[in-house]
């Protein structure tokens, strides 16, 4: 709507009758990490002094919530009763909401998202975007819905009420039954049966005997735990005192990364209201049942992610992976029976009891029940997070919900299970994604992280960059892992810096392959995944890198050259003050040389020139 | 705070919250939109408004919502409601004074029939 056009209507008139409709207006803003890193606290302040200078703050109602979802288009707001959604906000922008939306009625045509497809306004986003649309929220069903810091808004919208059936009504064999019925599987990555996780930690006998959250998510491109933590901190707490119940122990940990600060903030404020209401900590809803716990912060190391170590690291020693058996139902924390599980994998489980294991098997392919949240993230038009039925195609999560590739550019691969995991390349976009059907194509679910290619992607580069992390993270306590991965990374420097041999990629398969088989955990029994998939898959690239010495995509910058394209370049100078070591030359008004002596590939001036005269040339 | 014991409990505390939130959901009923251009504000748009919310809160109807719009483009009938009930095809009612704000509150939404003499058109517009 364009408010320039119409009388305006002088403030301080409408205001007061606001008034009479009494907090009718809810905002709820996204208070996610992406949202927050993308301003949403200076948009808060804002907005909350645009309400004060109009006299609203006590009508209208502001909601921090947890992540929306959507990512890429925030911060975000979703304006009640209405139900309109607001992108790319900033600070600026209140004013216009205010006086336009909440005092005149009339919605802010600029900040609505536009429909990619049809070029259509949405105002109701989680109506008519193909973003929401695609979704079926079980994990994340409450976030950027309710308040995460309340506790009333929770148990609004049915929670708490699985834990009252579950202490009340149900014996522990039951819930266990329930859940293996339900056919959930560990969202952590590798996909055990939870149902059966718990069922074998209840048999060990003990009665001291632990329940584990996993939120060291470490995964680069992940934010799924991170997302459900801040954003509905008590289905994770309220599922904890359930696994609790059913397994036997009366105490947990929640493991989770320092760098979290927000999640371990809404945590253990989270804990502090069900406590208050009887509903954690000591004789819970009267049950005779207690169930606390404590939460750990770990140092960040990826390594940490991988259960024995996150074990170690919950009893204060040195990250470092032990030896399995026995395995952590047998003794974990504290040498005692412990169960562990991810984020996500808490979060279904409110919902599992209450609707019923047949209602969640329902959902999902024949060996794969349930949803997974993805995060989607890289060469994307909608990055964000999404949950969707397992079962989904890949092409639906690329072309439906993610809304494509940005700039008109062809997808080529999508990784997922980050440094653990593989490439999916283009010929499997149509292939339903489930725990099996990953496997056979060499790669694997993960925790979630998807992380979306385009034909300028070298899948060379791309291997590198992930086994580059394993290296880093590493803990140095198997052999096979610490140097193999080390060995593997200067065969890929060598190939992508040209000087690549005949026999580096037999030889890369090779030492892949022992790692795998030889090493201690989870961690060296994945790392070399992104370079043997993308070996499988796109093997003529490594060749390319190898014989003829050029990168195909023109990523790797020994292998590549700039040139100026003399009928194109009108001399205007641009590159060559751009250029930080002045490897370009020429007169003025005539076409410009470059330097490839001096040249450092740095891509600078081909972003400068207006003429399209600059191109990347490959081999050099 | 008191300790939740039972399902009972939990419920009450669910209904209460529910209360507050429904507010934030757009799965009403229907709602009452209420013209708030310049010429329904001069034309007394204002106590329309606050003669709706009463007569509502009054009735205890809290599953409408209550929305303010701009010109409805209807400028010489104003102030105008649009009375939008689920599964109906929208009423605008002109000229509508708090008085008639209470019969419309009374007889349409309550009664379920259209106040057809302050009826200025049936339908989206």
């Amino acid at each position: 709507m364009n408010t320039g056009e119409k009388t305006s209507i002088p403030n301080e008139v409408v205001a007061p009758q606001v008034e009479a409709r009494a907090a009718t207006n809810t905002i709820l803003l996204c208070a996610g990490g992406a949202c927050i890193s993308s301003g949403e606290e200076s948009c808060l302040t804002s907005l909350r002094a645009t309400l004060e200078k109009y006299a609203l703050q006590d009508v209208v109602k502001v909601v921090e919530t947890g992540c929306m979802g959507m990512c890429d288009a925030g911060p975000l707001m979703i304006l009640y009763p209405e139900g309109v959604f607001y992108q790319k906000l900033k600070p600026s922008d209140m004013e216009l909401i205010v006086s336009e939306h909440l005092l005149k009625g009339r919605i802010v045509e600029s900040k609505l998202f536009e429909n990619p497809n049809t070029k259509v306004k949405i105002t109701s986003a989680y109506d008519d975007h193909p973003f929401f649309t695609k979704q079926v929220k079980i994990a994340t069903r409450n976030m950027g819905i309710i308040d995460p810091m309340s506790i009333e808004e929770y148990i609004a919208h049915d929670g708490y009420f699985s834990l009252q059936k579950v202490l009340q009504e149900m014996t522990p064999e039951q819930v266990i039954d329930t859940i293996k019925r339900s056919g959930l599987r560990g969202r952590g990555g590798a996909g055990f049966p939870t149902g059966l996780k718990w069922e074998l930690a209840r048999k060990v006998p003990g009665n001291e005997k632990y329940v584990l959250c996993n939120a060291d998510e470490g995964d680069p491109g992940a934010f799924m735990d991170r997302s459900i933590l801040e954003g509905d901190p008590h289905s994770v707490l309220e599922a904890m005192v359930i696994a609790g119940y059913a397994i036997g122990a009366q105490k947990g940990y929640i493991y989770i990364r320092a760098e979290y600060p927000l999640a371990i903030e809404r945590l253990n404020e989270g804990i502090k209201q069900a406590k208050a209401y009887g509903l954690f900590g000591e004789n819970i809803m009267g049950s005779g049942f207690s169930f606390d716990l404590e939460i750990r912060m770990g140092a960040g190391a990826f390594v940490c992610g991988e259960e024995t170590a996150l074990i170690e690291s919950v009893e204060g020693k040195r990250g470092q992976p032990r030896v399995k058996p026995p395995f952590p139902a047998q003794k974990g924390v504290w040498n005692k029976p412990t169960l562990n599980n991810n984020v996500e994998t808490y979060a279904n489980i409110p919902t599992i009891i209450l609707k019923g294991p047949e209602w969640f098997a329902s959902i999902g392919t024949e060996k794969s029940k349930g949803t997974k949240v993805f995060c989607l993230a890289g060469k994307i038009k909608n990055t964000g997070l999404v949950e969707v039925p397992i079962g989904i195609t890949l092409r639906e999560i690329v072309y439906d919900i993610g809304g494509g590739i940005p700039n008109n550019k062809a997808f080529k691969a999508v990784q997922t299970g980050g440094p653990s995991g593989g490439c999916i390349p283009a010929q499997y976009l149509d292939m339903p994604i489930d725990y099996e059907s990953l496997k056979t194509i060499g790669t694997m679910m993960g925790s979630g992280g998807m992380v979306f290619m385009d034909e300028d992607t070298c899948m060379v580069d791309v291997a590198k960059f992930f086994l580059e992390f394993s290296v880093d993270e590493s803990c140095g306590k198997c052999t096979p892992c610490r140097e193999g991965n080390r060995v593997m990374h200067e065969i890929l420097e060598r190939i992508t810096s040209g000087e690549g041999e005949e026999g580096d990629i037999e030889k890369l398969e090779t030492l892949g392959q022992s790692i795998i088989d030889s090493s201690l955990c989870g961690l060296g029994q994945s790392s070399p995944q992104p370079v043997l998939s993308t070996i499988r898959y796109f093997r003529d690239e490594y060749e390319a890198h190898i014989k003829e010495k050029r990168c195909p995509a023109k990523v790797c910058r020994p292998l590549i050259r700039y040139q100026i394209d003399e009928s194109k370049c009108v001399g205007c100078t641009a590159c060559a003050k751009v250029c930080p070591v002045s490897a370009i030359s020429g007169e003025i008004k005539k076409p410009h040389t470059i330097d490839p002596e001096i040249c450092t590939r740095c891509g600078s001036c081909i972003g400068v020139c207006r003429f399209g005269a600059i191109s990347r040339v490959t081999p050099a | 705070m008191a300790k939740v014991k039972s399902l009972e409990e939990l419920m009450k505390i669910k209904e209460k919250s529910l209360k507050d939130l429904q507010m934030r959901d757009t799965e009403k009923k229907g709602k009452i939109v209420v013209a708030m251009g310049t010429c329904g504000i001069a034309a007394g748009a204002k106590d329309t408004l606050q003669a709706i919310v009463s007569e509502l809160a009054e009735n205890k109807i809290d599953d409408l919502s209550v929305v303010q719009s701009g010109c409805m483009g209807l400028c010489e009938v104003e102030p105008t409601v649009e009375v939008h009930m689920e599964g109906q095809s929208p009423i605008i009612y002109g000229h509508v004074t708090p008085e008639q704000a209470k019969r419309i509150v009374q007889q349409h939404i309550l009664g379920g029939k259209v106040v057809s003499d302050l009826m200025v058109r049936k339908g989206e517009i």
